[in-house]
């Protein structure tokens, strides 16, 4: 039996992205499960893997998680990427909080008409310039360290190369008003970890496209209009 | 200056009634100010004290907090109500975010429009019906303790019974099904930090009513 953590998703990014993002961050190897059938959806429900019926869910340390951020937090605690002191575990929190707000625009962006997707990219592209990139060029240049928080390697650091990285997909120069983030971006990329993440056959997912919101709204029967925010 | 917790946000529930909450259970004092004009708020945003623009803000310890999560783990790591270990942290936060998604469908409610009000009540009925209470009924039954995690009061336990009351609220006789949860409910109820602020007079705010909606749609007014 393997003690690998086993991840239980769709074969797409979605909410389980930033939970592969941090595992590879970490160094730790991963399997995982791609839902393709309503009928292995099911499956997972009836067998009582899925607390609040949904996925996100990760197997790991003998438990059968559920809920990202609850995920997310254990990961992060785990492998010392959560600050050394409530303070700094503090500063984290609220970072990542940020960008999971920022993310959470792009997440639902596949479900979009194609005219509401027009409006929410430049929703995007406004929110991350006015709100949340600033901050954290302001972060970076007032201590000057390579990292975030605490002059270390963290959670926060991994999300916000995660975040840079999908806005930059939906505007390639979106970063060209900040300086530090780009030099931010450059340095951890070079990270070992990350770098192997982000070179090709990791298990990193690549853009959503129709198959993967098709795949779904087959296994979760969402049928609805998804509304822009 | 009070070495007390300063929560700022609107005169009314919305996304700071689980810190509300979370603070009184742990026995802490705190000092509220109340966003009433856009004009507050603006100068709140170019004073520099909302990192994201955005409320709830709390100013703890010499941090100004903000991210309703980031503050309520911070206060529930302070405060030893986050469990012993990082297992009964991660059975904490799943219990949670659970939680917090049901209380998602109860804050958005009172800004629905008129004609999606039953269809939402409706939803929010189901959820916790099918969704989110018989879990936590399951908990408490399996291991017949007091509390959701560890035989020891925690946030989970704080925040489960914000959900209970606020779902009651829109359906009186929602935890017919749920005997664990009637006596979890009870005992909580008794508990004297939470005893207190379910007393007339405590910080605790009322249900969301036209009033409160219309100073949301005013202070935040784009």
């Amino acid at each position: 039996m393997s003690t690998k953590p086993k991840l239980y998703y769709f074969d797409g990014r979605g909410k389980m992205e930033s939970i592969r993002w941090l595992l590879a961050a970490s160094g730790v190897e991963f399997e995982e499960e791609f839902l393709e059938t309503r009928d292995q959806y099911e499956k997972l429900l009836q067998g009582g893997s899925l607390l609040f019926q949904q996925v996100p869910m990760v197997e790991m340390d003998g438990m059968k998680m559920v809920q990202t951020r609850a995920i997310l937090s254990y990961i992060a605690a785990k492998y010392n990427l959560y600050g050394k002191d409530l303070k700094e575990r503090a500063l984290i929190d609220m970072y990542v909080g940020g960008t999971d707000d920022l993310m959470g625009f792009i997440l639902m962006f596949p479900f979009l008409s194609a005219e509401d997707k027009e409006k929410q990219r430049a929703l995007i592209i406004q929110k991350a310039t006015s709100r949340y990139f600033p901050v954290y060029e302001k972060v970076l240049k007032d201590h000057g360290q390579d990292f975030l928080v605490g002059n270390n390697f963290s959670w926060a650091d991994v999300h916000l190369l995660e975040a840079i990285l999908m806005v930059e997909e939906k505007k390639s120069d979106v970063l060209s008003g900040f300086p530090q983030l780009q030099a931010f971006k450059a340095r951890i990329s070079s990270i070992p970890a990350i770098k192997k993440f982000l070179e090709p056959g990791s298990q990193r997912k690549p853009v959503p496209d129709d198959k993967y919101v098709e795949t779904v709204r087959r296994v979760l029967r969402m049928y609805y209009d998804v509304k822009a925010n | 200056m009070s070495g007390k917790p300063r929560l700022t946000y609107l005169n009314g529930r919305g996304r700071m009634e689980p810190i509300r909450w979370l603070l009184a259970a742990a026995g802490v004092e705190f000092e509220e100010v109340y966003l009433e004009t856009k004009e507050q708020y603006d100068k709140l945003i170019k004073d520099g004290f909302l990192l994201f623009q955005q409320v709830p803000l709390v100013e703890i310890d010499g941090l100004k907090m903000v991210q309703t999560r980031a503050i309520m783990s911070y206060i529930a790591g302070k405060y030893n109500l986050y469990g012993k270990d990082l297992k009964e942290r991660a059975l904490i936060d799943m219990y949670v975010e659970g939680i917090s998604d049901l209380m998602q469908m109860i804050l958005m409610f009172p800004f629905s429009p008129p004609d999606a009000k039953e269809k939402n009540l409706e939803s929010i009925k189901e959820r916790a019906t099918n969704r989110y209470f018989p879990v936590f009924e399951k908990v408490l039954k399996q291991h017949g303790q007091d509390f959701l995690v560890g035989n020891k009061f925690s946030w989970a336990d704080v925040q489960l019974m914000e959900a209970i009351l606020a779902v009651e609220e829109k359906v009186p006789d929602v935890l017919s099904g749920f005997p664990q949860l009637q006596v979890f409910k009870t005992k909580m109820s008794n508990m004297p930090t939470i005893k207190k602020f379910l007393q007339p007079g405590s910080p605790r705010k009322p249900p969301p009513d036209a009033h409160y909606v219309e100073t949301v749609l005013k202070v935040f007014k784009k």
